[in-house]
């Protein structure tokens, strides 16, 4: 566990140790660029101390070859810093495929996590180590953002939309959760704990878990009990498209234009459906705003990317 | 004494009387109303902040309740940037040298000066309201959809305020511009201007046009907030993300109306503690405009973990990763210039080895934030506090101090004591180092920014940052009082005390209303110490 006195974050998760390197390397050069110029100044004015009070400067205006240099050296560095920078930024942003796909659904002032089995906790989130967790993330009211400090990522929780974050945890420990978004009276209450347990440790406790059903269950369940079902069918005889194998293809609008088929579209298509309205199809869909919860959302999301038409 | 009886009199005796004051057109008289002004609300903020740093002490919200300390933030942020820090530099020392370094009477329109004024007045007096309403809660950011929906306070007031003292920018930023076009002497060629001119030619530019976007926004937040309009708010529509874009679209180039004015500063003391020529002049003059333009192109850098496009957050890092040049180059170009030099040891180098010491932490800690993968982990910690804080106060408000000290006997005819002076600026460097590295350690660690209650292992590093605050206030105070107290002895200041070039030290302290006997005419550079080596024999 931390020490009560902590000068540096724990490193638990696969990126924080090349986080920390990138914060290193720029801490080495603004270390040398501080001393530098910091010790240039205090020498200078020292050593060319006024000595009488009619003395001035001498008279030097400048050179070019200097300037340039200092132009580059600063900008080659600026460049590192910026390709690094970004190529970590990729691997944040970009989940390996493999990876578990846990929900999280901020609201005023907790955090509700739902796993794939179905086990729902709140404030709390059980990962295995070792594993890809994916992270997709909702707001029920305004901003929130997810931290994790020792994993070093963090992903703002936007209303209207869904996100995503990911990490691997590589050490076993609890750490800390906190709201980085400010969000209102409890914003720094928003707070919770990451229990990274060994894999088999995280099956017991997932299997200790009480459930009612998988989020996959439980959207098919809400599939039928918010009437989906009335419009969507599995053959054409339906008012509305067929889900069917919809996650990730390429959707042609009404007005001509293409969108993939993604979380955020399936999103939109239910809470806002006039937004983004098929082709060949009337804009009947009633909005489900209000009506569905962010986690009855992400259950319904869930149930629809397993749809498969038949072969 | 005795007057001669046609001898002008100076702009604080001419005539007396407080209408003569609240109707002023003097430019130099209009720079001691902000001067006045700004400080009352520097006062303001500082004692918010007091009471931030004093919840801070523990890691429980044991001194206010949540919503208290919330509103503290907020207000401290809102007063200290809006009413404190964009028109400090600008309004007071920009108003009072502008038109002197262009050797004219005043600027080009000086009712429209009087109006920015009173338009500052209003917009600070409406934030203030809400203030004694009950008090805003939402961040100085103003973030949507809780500002314009889930919060409960008096927002709309407040950003009405900051709204309406947006205008005074505005109007400030076209008077100089104008003045600086129109009105210069003969002979003052573009690059014979003292760099505060430039400096502050290119602040302007940010002000004009910058801050309409800022106010639109926030007519956008009241229009949903009070007539339901979806434009942030997803449930009716919008979309909150387009908030932040706006609102960093002005708000990151306002960062550099903070803080290019500073360096202005910098650049003229710099030039007079070491009584020569700004080395590469030409860069420094060019960095600020270069700043000023491309500070308009990194608003995204705020927003890494935004759910911005990716590809949008690249281009945002790469620009961000180019805006550190031109103030590299500046800060080389200073230290430079100490090279071979003739330097004093009065009190406005104390200022300058400062803010050039902050400065350099402030603009290094940028490349930290500007790397996005790194700020993925450091956004909206106190590692941001930190940064922020050592570019606006550590750079900002300390050259705006220089600033202070170095025309305080030109703008009052008194001088303060040295000794005090340079007791101030160590007081000031201390603090500030003791109150915000720390705090740079406790965001890497993790800490949020704009919390009420932390864990247990943050405490040391926050008492410490406490205990700092307590120094700075106490350096803050001490200038104040001195300054004040300078206010009531006999006016002892020469016309030109340290023996710096430049058309404001050629006239008398203070200068007299229409600053210039004869229209004067320039026949030589900037700095020119050593071609007036000679002359200067007066002090
Ligand atoms: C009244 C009939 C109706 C009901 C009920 C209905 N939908 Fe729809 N839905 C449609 C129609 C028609 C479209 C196509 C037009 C459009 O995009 O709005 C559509 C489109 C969609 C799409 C986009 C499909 C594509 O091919 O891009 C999704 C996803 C969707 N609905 C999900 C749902 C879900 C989930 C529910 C239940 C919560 C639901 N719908 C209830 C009629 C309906
Ligand atoms: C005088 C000493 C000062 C101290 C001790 C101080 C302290 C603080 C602290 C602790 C915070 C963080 C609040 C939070 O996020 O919970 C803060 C925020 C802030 N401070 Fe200061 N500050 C000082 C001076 C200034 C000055 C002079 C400025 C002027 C520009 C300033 C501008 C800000 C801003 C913009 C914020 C962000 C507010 C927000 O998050 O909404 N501070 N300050
Ligand atoms: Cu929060
Ligand atoms: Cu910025």
């Amino acid at each position: 566990m931390q020490s009560t006195f902590p000068l540096f974050p724990q490193a638990a998760s696969s990126v924080a140790s090349e986080v920390d390197l990138l914060y290193f390397f720029i801490l080495a050069v603004s270390a040398f660029f501080a001393i530098l110029v910091s010790a240039l100044v205090v020498f200078f004015a020292v050593k060319y101390r006024r000595r009488h009070p009619d003395e001035v400067g001498h008279d030097i205006h400048g050179s070019i070859a200097l300037e340039l240099l200092w132009c580059v050296i600063p900008f080659v560095l600026a460049m590192v810093m910026f390709f690094w920078g970004a190529s970590l930024y990729f691997t944040l942003a970009r989940p390996p495929a493999d990876a578990m796909d846990i929900f999280v659904v901020g609201k005023q002032w907790m955090w509700k996590v739902q796993h794939p089995s179905g086990v729902r906790e709140i404030n709390e989130l059980h990962v295995p180590i070792g594993r890809p967790v994916r992270i997709t993330l909702g707001s029920e009211d305004v901003l929130h953002d997810y931290y994790i400090p020792a994993f070093r990522v963090k992903m703002d929780a936007v209303p209207g939309k869904l996100t995503t974050m990911w990490f691997t945890a590589t050490k076993v420990g609890t750490y800390h959760i906190f709201c980085a978004e400010y969000c209102g009276t409890q914003h720094s209450g928003m707070i919770g704990q990451v229990i990274a347990m060994e894999p088999q440790d995280y099956e017991a406790w997932i299997g200790g878990g009480r459930t009612t059903g998988t989020a996959v269950e439980n959207g098919e369940r809400l599939f039928t009990t918010m009437a989906c079902i009335t419009c969507h069918k599995t053959d054409t005889s339906g008012r509305g498209p067929i889900l069917s194998d919809v996650f990730g293809s390429t959707v042609d609008l009404q007005d001509g234009r293409q969108v993939v088929a993604d979380e955020n579209y399936l999103r939109e298509s239910i809470m806002n459906p006039q937004a983004k309205v098929v082709r060949e199809f009337q804009p009947i869909m009633p909005t489900f705003q209000g009506t569905l919860s962010e986690e009855n959302l992400l259950q319904l999301i869930a149930y629809i990317k397993t749809l498969k038409a038949p072969q | 004494m005795n007057h001669a009886v046609n001898e002008p009199r100076s702009y604080l005796d001419a005539p007396y009387g407080v209408a003569s004051w609240l109707l002023t057109k003097d430019h130099k008289r209009i720079a001691l109303l902000y001067l006045i002004s700004i400080t009352v609300f520097f006062l303001i903020g500082a004692l918010f902040a007091a009471g931030i740093r004093a919840e801070l002490m523990t890691p429980e919200g044991d001194l206010f309740t949540a919503d208290m300390y919330n509103k503290l933030f907020t207000l401290h942020g809102v007063v200290m940037v809006f009413f404190f820090l964009i028109p400090s530099i600008p309004a007071t020392l920009g108003n009072f040298l502008v038109p002197i370094m262009c050797g004219a009477k005043d600027l080009a329109f000086p009712k429209i000066n009087l109006l920015s004024w009173y338009l500052y007045l209003i917009g600070a007096t409406l934030t203030l309201g809400a203030v004694f309403m009950g008090g805003v809660d939402t961040g100085w950011t103003f973030y949507t959809p809780y500002s314009s929906m889930a919060s409960n306070t008096n927002v709309t007031l407040a950003a009405v305020g900051v709204f309406i003292a947006g205008f005074s920018s505005i109007l400030t930023g076209f008077n100089f511009v104008v003045t600086i076009h129109r009105m210069r002497a003969p002979g003052l060629t573009w690059f014979r201007m003292p760099l505060f001119l430039w400096a502050m030619y290119a602040t302007s530019l940010v002000m004009i046009l910058g801050t309409p976007v800022v106010a639109i926004t926030l007519l956008m937040v009241g229009a949903e907030a009070a007539l339901g309009f979806g434009i942030f708010d997803p449930r009716v529509g919008g979309d909150p993300v387009l908030f932040q874009h706006l609102f960093w679209f002005y708000s990151h180039p306002a960062v550099y109306i903070m803080i290019l004015p500073g360096m202005g500063v910098i650049s003229e003391l710099v030039a007079a503690v070491s009584r020569k020529q700004i080395f590469g002049y030409s860069f420094v003059a060019y960095s600020s405009l270069a700043i000023a333009i491309i500070g308009f192109l990194v608003w995204g850098h705020h927003m890494f973990v935004s759910s911005q496009s990716i590809y949008a957050g690249l281009v945002f890092s790469i620009i961000t990763m180019i805006v550190a040049v031109p103030s590299a180059v500046k800060t080389f170009n200073w230290t430079a210039t100490l090279y071979r030099g003739s330097i004093t040891w009065e009190s406005p180098t104390y200022w300058v080895i400062g803010f050039i010491g902050l400065f350099l932490v402030g603009g290094l800690t940028g490349l930290f934030l500007g790397a996005m993968g790194l700020d993925v982990h450091l956004h909206d910690t106190y590692f941001v506090v930190a940064h922020f804080h050592y570019i606006m106060v550590g750079g900002g408000v300390m050259a705006f101090l220089g600033g202070v000290h170095f025309w305080w006997p030109k703008m009052t005819g008194r001088t303060y004591p040295e000794t005090l002076g340079k007791i101030s600026a160590v007081l000031v460097f201390v603090g500030f180092n003791l109150t915000f590295l720390p705090q740079f350690v406790v965001g890497y660690l993790g800490m949020p920014r704009r919390y009420h209650a932390y864990p247990e292992e943050f405490q040391i590093l926050n008492v410490v940052s406490t205990g700092g605050a307590s120094v700075l206030g106490i350096g803050y105070l001490l200038i104040i009082g001195y300054l004040v107290a300078s206010m009531f002895k006999p006016r002892n200041a020469t016309a030109n005390p340290w023996g710096a070039t430049g058309l404001e030290w050629d006239i008398p302290s203070p200068p007299t209303t229409f600053n210039f006997e004869i229209d004067p005419v320039v026949t030589e550079d900037a700095y020119n110490y050593a071609g007036r080596a000679q002359k200067t024999g007066d002090n």
